[in-house]
């Protein structure tokens, strides 16, 4: 820069220069449209929301104040892609710039789905879809009630099509389907209906039906906030959910009871058709009578036939008079028969009675005694013989064991005159008398005087038990 | 018959329907005794004249509510609820 150029520039402040800065980026950008990442998302107490909005190389902050904020139709989180329509402004206080947002809406329908994806994952891990939340609805409502606009296509259908099928009285709650506090509304409406007392001067409906024309995803998405999925998903009256075409499916069709594809169909599924039950009453009316009336004649049709065949009393009674003529014929007969056999019975039994009889068990004791006196000395003898023979038996066995036995071997026994035996020549006297038994007989004998003992002395044991006493 | 004696009049339409099929079906099977289908008759034709009744009642009515400024309905408003 030369000095030239230096001295012909104009000197600012740094506030006139702020502000000079300010007035440019203000008249330059004062209705932007910017698309990009929401980051560091933050609602103040104040309700006023603070964000950045990013892409891949760039980052601006961004405000938006309370009273935009709350037309919102969609809950901002960081990382959704938002287009922001606003204005920018700076802040010279802090040499910082942002933009103001006056509107932001999901950019574009992926992220709008992506939204309600990650919303209906939500709600169904919490339970607000089960099928065992679903009641089942009225066969014949007495009252219905009617979320939805007051005006345009729908409740006319409704009514229609509930006119032609069943009319019932109706109870309309008024509500704006789409745009800033349509989820509110709707939301209020149906809490507002399951509050009505049963005995209150408005009637409690028996059946809801929440519905909306067709229309975009965008349009369609009161139907998707939680709020009013949450307040049909509590309803304890049944709910029949409406909302767009066939083809639309909103996160309210997940928690109510029943999902119409169109409105017309709610209107269907609420009521019967009237012409139809009048019908089936009546069918019902003409078989009762029917089937009564043939149950009747069956009955007596029935009686007819047994009471035809009816067998006369005096046949009735033919067979048992028979028999009993039968029975009073045999009657005596069977008496006397009876008394013959009993006497035949004592006659036999008397006979066998007799005295014969006892005489003849007593000449049959009789002979048994002789019989037995008989046999008795014989067996005696016998036994005697028996007896002797074995005392003869043991007697020759005894001698066989005696002393004699040895005689027959050839030796001689040697007994004193007093018939002891004597067993030592010591016990011998001179001239004493001896005998001398052999085997065949004995012999008288004299010691010879002079032949006393001597060749040996033994002692006496007096105390020596003698072998032969 | 004697153990749903319930006065038809308390019966929804639907259960009053219930109940008169079965009747007719209890009939026409022919195999109620001759006293409980006289019963039965009698009780049909309460809930066929109950069903009746219903049907007849019907007569559309329509109301749009007045919800007061606190969000809760005020009261009906006939007249300017056009149908159609």
């Amino acid at each position: 820069m030369s000095s030239i150029a230096k001295a012909n520039l104009p000197e600012y402040s740094v506030s006139e220069l702020s502000q000079a800065l300010k007035r440019t980026v203000e008249d330059a950008y004062g209705l932007v449209r910017v698309r990009g990442e929401l980051s560091g998302f933050k609602r103040a107490t104040s309700g006023h929301l603070y964000l950045a909005l990013k892409d891949a190389d760039a980052l601006m902050d961004g405000v938006m104040w309370k009273g935009q904020a709350a037309r919102l139709r969609f809950v901002p989180e960081d990382g959704l892609e938002v287009i922001a329509t606003g204005r920018l402004t700076t802040y010279p206080g802090r040499s910082k710039y942002q933009i103001v947002i006056e509107a932001m809406e999901p950019a574009g329908a992926g992220a709008l789905m992506a939204l309600l994806e990650e919303r209906k994952r939500k709600l169904l891990a919490e339970g607000l879809f089960d099928a065992n939340r679903k009641r089942a609805l009225p066969h014949l409502p007495e009252v219905i009630g009617i979320v939805t606009s007051p005006t345009g296509a729908v409740i006319r259908d409704i009514l229609h099509r509930l006119a032609d099928r069943f009319p019932r009285h109706v109870l309309v709650w008024p509500v704006l389907v789409q745009g800033d506090g349509a989820a509110a509304q709707i939301a209020q409406a149906i809490d507002g209906f399951n509050a009505l007392d049963p005995d209150g001067p408005i009637p409690r409906p028996d059946v809801l039906i929440v519905a909306r024309g067709g229309g975009s995803i965008e349009d369609l998405w009161a139907f998707n906030e939680e709020i009013v999925v949450r307040a049909a998903a509590s309803s304890t009256i049944p709910l029949i959910s409406a909302v767009g075409h066939e083809t639309d499916t909103t996160l309210i069709d997940f928690a109510s009871d029943l999902r119409a594809p169109t409105p017309t169909a709610a209107a269907e599924f609420a009521v019967p058709v009237r012409a139809e039950l009048r019908e089936s009453v009546a069918d019902l009316g003409r078989r009762l009578e029917l089937a009564t009336q043939r149950l009747a004649k069956d009955r007596r049709t029935s009686l007819d036939a047994l009471t035809r065949n009816w067998p006369l009393a005096e046949r009735l009674l033919e067979v048992p008079r028979q028999r009993l003529d039968l029975a009073a014929d045999r009657l005596p007969r069977a008496l006397s028969g009876l008394v013959r056999l009993g006497e035949a019975r004592l006659a036999r039994t008397a006979g066998r009675l007799s005295p014969q009889n006892l005489q003849a068990r007593l000449a049959e004791g009789h002979r048994r005694q002789n019989d037995l006196g008989r046999r008795l000395k014989p067996a005696a003898a016998r036994l005697i013989t028996d007896k002797k023979n074995a005392l003869q038996a043991v007697g020759r066995l005894m001698d066989s064991l005696s002393y004699r036995s040895v005689l027959s071997r050839g030796f001689a026994l040697v007994r004193d005159d007093a018939g002891r035996p004597v067993m030592k020549a010591a016990d011998t006297r001179a001239s004493a008398r001896i005998q001398i038994e052999w085997l065949d007989g004995s012999q008288q004998a004299v010691i010879s005087p002079e032949a006393a003992p001597k060749k040996r002395k033994e002692p006496t044991n007096p105390d020596q038990p003698r072998l032969i006493d | 018959m004697t153990d749903k004696q319930i006065d038809p009049a308390k019966l929804s339409f639907e259960e009053a329907l219930a109940e008169l099929e079965q009747i007719v079906q209890k009939l026409e099977s022919g195999k109620a005794s001759l006293d409980d289908s006289i019963d039965l008759y009698a009780r049909g034709s309460l809930l066929k004249a109950h069903c009746d009744a219903k049907l007849k009642s019907a007569q559309a009515r329509i109301e749009k509510l007045v919800i007061g400024p606190d969000g809760v309905p005020s009261g009906v408003d006939a007249q300017a609820f056009a149908q159609g």
